[in-house]
């Protein structure tokens, strides 16, 4: 059983196997179940990953609130152009996150990775992968058993919950967990997926939870988005051999303590950062009839 | 360790928008009702924290209906719960409170109809995990995630003794146990996690006990 990411590396190190055989193995040992029945729960969470992401960038999605849908499509043409800056690959996983999201929005089925305001990272991230380096159906599992080995970490030793740690407990902590899974589905080391996770989460430090009238919409769409995009460049940091001069336990730990000091107006409460804008109220009042606060 | 299953990060697959204010209301409103046992009447239910400021856009009201339902958190009828709970007769009323909670997304449900009464007070931990906190009045910490037995009793010796017994008759593995009382030599409460859904003549048995006031199951 492991603690933390460096009992979990040190674990598939010194076995010479991946995080993903950890993650499995302590499920087995956790439930009891075979290991047949666990990989086949995860192939079915997969399969709806897979549905929510087709479904965004091929319907016309929209929320009840008319706030977010829609842009997964709209990134789709636009990458195809082959105009854009950040490269197709790039603009493909971030349009894969959002359409993840964009479902989430509209009440569709989605898989919570760890959330289901954060939806969108892992997903996004792997299905762009499915199309340059085509894996198997075994790796596309594997990669969702990184991502929960390393969620698992941050989950019990800091915080998965923006009521609680702030957006960068969520949108943070699925973008690490995605840039461990994609260092391990490249060929990395377990110890550079570590380090692809304490890059990716370092960037996220501070990100506060703000969202528009208290809805899992704005700015949670375009922060999976971003995420999507942090994860593949800190995978390809880590793969490239940098380091974290700060070790992934205490980016998690410093998480946690910052996600504790952060003012209660930005933890999901709809009272300060991006909700409390003009604009944000506006938005509020419209959907509500009145603004929250005199709710 | 909150988290134990690699499922409690890679899911649940749920409908949207918040694991926690969707999914984990909606998991907190279904042990509500297994823990209630039968379809309520009327329900009450009252949201604090960022559950109060929140719920209507996280469909957090929806969600905790659906789960009074028995609906589970990926049951498209969750959408529409409400007006199916009015057309399943069970009359739900919502309020926002003002107090504050030790967690952010607490909410408190009251189950009832011509038999009785039942309160619980659950919190949304994240991801979708959820706690229940207190049963009519007694402190607990039940996830939800496995079967448990939850049983009234004397505050007396014996008690643990005279259940236990019975659990290892029927070779029923004790996953976690809690046991807790309002005050000395009254009611207490036994909370056990077991790693497989009880059947119906243990639970009987269990209730026999002259010790024993009450038994009720959260199953899978």
């Amino acid at each position: 059983m492991f603690r933390n990411a460096a009992e979990l590396v040190e674990l598939a190190e010194s076995r010479g196997c991946k995080i993903s055989d950890i993650m499995i193995e302590q499920e087995i040992e956790f439930t009891g179940k075979t290991k047949e029945q666990i990989i086949s729960q995860m192939d079915r969470n997969l399969q709806v990953m897979e549905d929510a992401v087709l479904r965004g960038i091929t319907e016309d999605v929209r929320s009840h609130s008319g706030l977010t849908g829609g842009d997964a499509k709209l990134l789709q043409t636009y990458l195809k152009s082959g105009k854009s800056f950040s490269g197709e690959f790039m603009l493909d996983a971030v349009s894969k996150a959002i359409a993840t999201n964009e479902v989430n929005a509209a009440m569709g089925t989605i898989c919570a990775t760890p959330t289901a305001g954060s939806a969108g990272v892992v997903p996004g991230t792997l299905f762009a992968i499915k199309e340059k380096l085509n894996p198997t159906r075994e790796q596309m599992v594997a990669y969702l058993f990184t991502s929960g080995a390393f969620g698992f970490v941050v989950a019990n030793n800091a915080s998965i919950s923006g009521a609680a740690g702030g957006c960068q407990a969520e949108v943070g902590s699925a973008t690490a967990m995605a840039a461990a899974a994609i260092v391990e589905l490249a060929g990395g080391t377990p110890s550079q997926c570590a380090q692809a996770f304490a890059i990716a989460l370092k960037n996220m430090l501070g990100l506060v939870c703000d969202p528009v009238a208290g809805l899992v919409e704005v700015p949670c769409v375009k922060r999976n988005a971003m995420g999507a995009s942090n994860a593949l460049v800190a995978a390809d940091m880590a793969l490239a051999g940098i380091v974290s001069r700060i070790p992934c336990d205490e980016v998690i730990e410093a998480m946690y303590k910052i996600g504790q000091t952060m003012p209660v107006a930005l933890k999901e409460t709809a009272q300060g950062g991006l909700a409390a804008t003009p604009t944000g109220r506006e938005l509020e009042a419209k959907i509500f009839g009145v603004p929250l606060s005199e709710k | 360790m909150k988290y134990k299953s690699v499922f409690d990060i890679i899911g649940p697959v749920m409908i949207g928008p918040s694991s926690s204010h969707t999914a984990g209301a909606a998991r907190i409103g279904r042990v509500a009702r297994h823990l209630f046992g039968r379809k309520p009447d009327y329900a009450r239910v009252y949201f604090y924290g960022s559950f109060a400021k929140t719920y209507k856009g996280h469909g957090t009201d929806v969600a905790i209906a659906g789960g009074i339902l028995d609906f589970d958190t990926f049951d498209t009828r969750i959408v529409n719960a409400l007006t199916l709970a009015d057309e399943a007769g069970i009359k739900i009323t919502m309020s926002e409170e003002d107090a504050i909670t030790d967690h952010p997304n607490t909410a408190r449900i009251v189950l009832g109809d011509e038999k009785g009464e039942m309160e619980l007070t659950g919190i949304s931990i994240g991801g979708g995990k959820i706690e229940i906190t207190e049963l009519n009045g007694f402190k607990l910490r039940l996830s939800g995630n496995h079967p448990a037995l939850l049983i009234v009793h004397n505050d007396k010796f014996g008690a643990i003794a005279g259940v236990t017994n019975i659990l290892a008759k029927h070779s029923i593995n004790i996953g976690q146990m809690e046991v807790s009382r309002k005050e000395k030599g009254k009611e207490a409460l036994m909370v056990i996690e077991v790693d497989q859904n009880i059947e119906e003549g243990i639970m009987q048995e269990i209730e026999s006990l002259p010790i024993v006031l009450q038994v009720v199951k959260v199953h899978d």
